[in-house]
């Protein structure tokens, strides 16, 4: 059984939601652990169900709380190939909301069996800065260095935060300076500002790793 | 003046219509799916478009400080092409999601037999999802189309204060306000109705059950005909309440029956400002403007 880290502890959650919303959740979690319903039909419904908003300032969002917390439950009855099927479908049908969903429950899974790098991949490829961020997760670390580092510069390009990139100080690497260094000097040359987040990539890189 | 403009097709607008809406008032919007100009040969043309609808088209909307929503179904006109079936059985999937506020548009164009199917299958879809239904009254032979429309609704059991009939005009809407069914009237520059007559017909029947639109989409249309239409009431003299009622809690009743408004809590947000319109966005080209 693959195991997928919450966004936040069951409890928290709970205390945060209204009565309604707390009993909408429970009754979800319920039928998908009996396996009555699969993910496919609770997912869309999950936010209207319970609550949207933030859990608290600079947390999570209670709609992706909760349904990461329904990943969770049904990872429990899916070997991880049927899991990852599940995730995929969830993403290809997805609104912008269940596919960030998704994205963000794929940042909680290290089970080796569950790649969903594609997914990431389509992310990165669409221009919504809240996909590329969730994109971004620790789930990233599957991504080829070559995918990563396009990643890294589509947050520049875009205005996702750097600090929600996993691994940014292991992985950063001469390439990756070199890339930001080329971008640096395109916005230069273009009398535009610097993102505070390009010179970070590149003092990171340039300081922890002084490739002469 | 808050506008909530019930149909409009933002898909085949600008970044500058947005601008443009959003300093006239327009807060909230509804994009019916549609037909596109050019028809469509396969399903997946109209999942990639239904996508499109619940996806990009909400993030773009969100960057100008406007709630956008959508309906979705197999419209009349290529509900003729058999090769778009196969759309009547992906529309589950996407009728339960939030910000999908109604099933439309379906009605008729040309009043085939395959409409008809299509037209009966989508009102159930309305039923058995509990959402509202959005009809489109064709072009050609608006009358006939209309009374067979309301035919339909009937024999399908929905509640018709479930249903707006759209597109309609002087001659059409007797018989949809006496069914009970909301009434829609797309305000064009040149065809359809504009702000004078919209202004005549308000004053007749009064404000229940009425939505103005723009159904601006890729012909000669204009996204803030809404607005002329409020500043022509103004003109009439309607107040204030009467414009908002119309032009915004109007909307706003018909589309909560859905339960799935995305209305920010707030109905008067701040405008955004120059500096945090682009901040975070990605509209211009891919890159943060800064
Ligand atoms: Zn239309």
């Amino acid at each position: 059984m693959t195991s997928v880290r919450p966004l936040a502890p069951p409890e928290e959650l709970r205390s945060a939601l209204s009565d309604d919303a707390r009993r909408a959740l429970d009754d979800m979690v319920a039928v998908l652990a009996a396996g009555a319903t699969t993910l496919g039909r609770v997912f869309p419904a999950a936010a209207r169900r319970t609550a949207r908003g933030d859990l608290a300032a600079g947390g999570p969002r209670l709609e992706d709380a909760v349904r990461v917390e329904l990943v969770a439950i049904a990872a429990t009855r899916l070997a991880p190939g049927a899991l990852l099927d599940e995730l995929d479908q969830l993403y290809r049908y997805g609104d912008a909301d269940e596919k960030r969903a998704v994205l963000l429950a794929l940042g909680g899974i290290d089970d080796p069996a569950v790649d969903g790098s594609a997914v990431l991949l389509d992310a990165l490829r669409t221009n919504d800065p809240r996909l590329v961020a969730a994109a971004m997760g620790p789930h990233a670390r599957r991504l080829s260095p070559h995918d990563w580092r396009h990643g890294v510069l589509k947050c520049l390009f875009v205005g996702v935060p750097l600090a929600g990139v996993s691994d940014l100080a292991v992985r950063a690497d001469a390439e990756l300076t070199e890339m930001v260094r080329r971008y640096i000097d395109e916005r230069e040359a273009a009398g535009r500002p610097v993102p505070d987040d390009a010179l970070l990539v590149h003092d990171l890189t340039t300081l922890t790793r002084p490739e002469a | 003046m808050r506008i909530f403009d019930p149909h409009i097709h933002m898909t085949s607008r600008t970044t500058d219509d947005y601008e443009r809406m959003h300093a006239a008032g327009v807060r909230a919007v509804v994009e019916p799916a549609f037909w596109l100009g050019q028809p469509r040969t396969s399903v997946g043309s109209f999942t990639d478009y239904f996508d499109a609808l619940v996806g990009w088209e909400r993030f773009r909307a969100s960057q100008f400080g406007i709630a956008h929503h959508c309906t979705i179904a197999l419209n009349p006109k290529e509900a003729n092409d058999p090769r778009c079936d196969g759309v009547l059985d992906v529309l589950p999937r996407y009728l339960a999601k939030d910000g999908v506020v109604a099933v439309g548009e379906i009605g008729f164009d040309s009043m085939g037999p395959a409409e008809e199917r299509a037209f009966r299958r989508q009102l159930d879809l309305a039923v058995e999802f509990e959402l509202p239904a959005m009809v489109h009254t064709p072009h050609r032979d608006k009358e006939g189309g209309t009374r067979r429309t309301l035919q339909l609704v009937e024999e399908s059991g929905i509640d018709p204060g479930l249903v707006v009939v759209d597109h309609l005009n002087e001659l059409t809407v007797g018989p949809v306000d006496a069914h009970g069914c909301w009434m829609g009237f797309s305000i064009y520059p040149d065809t359809k109705m504009d702000p004078q007559r919209m202004v005549r017909i308000l004053q007749e029947r009064g404000p229940a059950r009425v939505l103005v639109n723009s159904a601006a989409d890729w012909g000669r249309s204009d996204p803030l005909l809404t607005h002329a239409t409020g500043e022509a009431m103004l003109a009439a003299g309607f107040s204030d309440d009467d414009v908002d009622r119309v032009l915004w809690r109007n909307p706003v009743e018909f589309f909560a029956q859905s339960g799935r408004l995305l209305l920010p809590e707030t109905d008067d947000a701040p405008a955004p400002d120059a500096s945090s319109l682009f901040e975070g966005n990605s509209i211009l080209r891919g890159q943060q403007v800064s």
